[in-house]
């Protein structure tokens, strides 16, 4: 199900470009933040959580909650709802922290 | 903190406890701290004596019933590293010092300190392990306890703030009036009222120096498990920590918690009450702890906090009775070692309330010994009357 307020508030918005979620190529509008681009194509979870691998997506949608984390780029633990979505970018969804490559186990 | 444990001590000595807390429980200090029960950072001496009878009793607590889990006990140790040479030799004469005082401490060398710490930097010198250096989530820690002195019989009034202390004729202390909760008689009060001790021993008229020292965490995204293993601190620290300088010192004190997040400390510095965010003093605290772990240089800081330690001018908490007061006792001045020195603090009070002989001699932690003005507080008076 397509999640889009472009109706609504009558915008026009600039020609689309792509980025890929998980390597699937999808299009972005300019002015999206990461979140909405997820939401326009009505992907509403994109992480899990670290203890119980619980699903997540945007909950306060203005930065606060961080439980919209994505990994954008390799960078992970971007907080969804505030990085705004650039041409080419590699949104990737997340398990746990993210940092799987710092960890040695739990001891 | 403190004063929960005075209350867990106090009412399983059979005690009738009533707890009076101005706001929530660990709304002060305690919310405000790293959770830090440490032996390694204290020379031989009172303090350290103070901290190894704490550290036993945090191992009881934490092995009854729901409580270890439940404060996030972990008894993971401490790592104090030096960055050269010379810092490597000052921190062994320093660990061989406490290894006399009943600290266990093992000189860790360069090779070792990766097999321990997989993810320090790759040119320091070596550190110094202390087993015994254990943590806490200070809130819960304070709420368990609080829970544990309820069972024992004791009683909570949380927001209620202590306006005054009763006094007989003859000067001892007969209870305290409080806002909202009328005027409570006792025997006994206890001044568990940490960075704000002296404000309340103001009000039975005798002086507690203690002032602000305000600290900052940093705290980052969570990381997995085992990214950072130990308290991991450098070297410098100790010497902050004695330090009775009000000007800004930090040094790195590097901590993983149960939740995930990585907390930095630890800065000090003298500026009253003031919680204005300072940028500078975390970007050093961050410059800091990157030095140690060039990882954390790679993630994100979600947060910073901040606390005022309540520090007393030779560094010694006051614990046991005012001879001033007769009936009043203190227990506060912990300054950033009261989530450690808290449940110490509440076994020596509660044998002083009950007439029995102290584990330690209270002598070093006496309420009056600030009599006389220090130095420093007369400059400091001077400093201030000068720029009125």
């Amino acid at each position: 199900m397509k999640r889009t307020p472009l109706e609504l508030a009558q915008a026009q918005p600039g020609p689309a470009y792509a980025v890929t979620v998980d390597g699937r190529e999808i299009a972005a509008l300019p002015g999206q933040t990461v979140a909405a681009v997820l939401w326009t194509q009505g992907i509403t979870s994109w992480r899990a959580t670290r203890g119980s691998g619980a699903p997540r997506g945007i909950f306060c949608g203005i930065g606060v909650c961080f439980d919209c984390l994505v990994t954008v780029n390799d960078r992970p633990n971007q907080r969804a709802c505030l990085v705004p979505a650039a041409p080419g970018d590699a949104i990737r969804t997340q398990e746990g922290t993210g940092h799987d490559e710092l960890g040695h186990g739990a001891l | 903190m403190v004063g929960a444990a005075c209350a867990l001590y106090l009412a399983r000595a059979g005690l009738a406890t009533l707890v009076l807390d101005r706001g929530p429980v660990a709304g002060g200090t305690t919310g405000a701290g790293e959770g830090n029960l440490l032996v390694s950072d204290k020379e031989p001496g009172p303090e350290l004596d103070l901290a190894l009878l704490s550290a036993r009793l945090w191992h009881d607590l934490a092995a009854e019933r729901g409580i270890g889990r439940a404060v996030e006990f972990e008894a993971k140790g401490g790592i104090v590293v030096a960055s050269d040479a010379a810092g490597m030799a000052a921190l062994t004469g320093f660990a061989a010092g406490q290894r006399t005082a009943g600290v266990a401490a093992e000189i860790v060398d360069a090779a070792q300190l990766h097999d321990l710490e997989p993810h320090l930097a790759p040119d320091l010198a070596g550190g110094v392990r202390y087993p015994q250096d254990c943590q806490v989530m200070p809130s819960l820690a304070a709420a368990h306890v609080v829970r544990a002195a309820r069972r024992a019989g004791a009683e909570l009034r949380t927001g209620a703030t202590v306006t005054d202390i009763l006094r007989a004729p003859d000067g001892s202390v007969r209870g305290v009036r409080t806002a909202g909760h009328g005027d409570i008689h006792a025997p006994a009060v206890v001044n568990a009222a940490g960075t704000w001790g002296g404000e309340v021993a103001a009000l039975a008229g005798v002086r507690l120096p203690v002032l602000p020292r305000r600290g900052f965490v940093l705290v980052t995204e969570p990381l997995p498990p085992g990214t950072v293993r130990h308290k991991v601190y450098a070297a410098d620290y100790v010497a902050d920590v004695a330090s009775g300088d009000a000007g800004l010192q930090s040094s790195a004190v590097v901590e993983s918690t149960a939740a995930g997040p990585v907390l930095i400390g630890a800065s000090r510095e003298r500026v009253g009450f003031d919680r204005t965010f300072s940028l500078p003093v975390v970007r050093r605290l961050a410059a800091q702890a990157t030095a140690l772990f060039p990882l954390l240089g790679t993630v994100h800081a979600m947060r910073a906090y901040l606390g005022f330690r309540p520090y007393l001018p030779d560094h010694l908490p006051a614990i046991g009775a005012d001879p001033r007061a007769p009936g009043l006792h203190h227990a506060c001045g912990h300054e950033g070692a009261g989530i450690g020195l808290a449940v110490g603090t509440g076994h020596l009070i509660a044998q002083s309330l009950t007439g029995r002989t102290p584990d330690l001699d209270l002598a070093p932690f006496r309420p009056d010994r600030f009599e006389e003005k220090s130095e420093e507080e007369k400059s400091e008076e001077k400093k201030e009357t000068g720029q009125r």
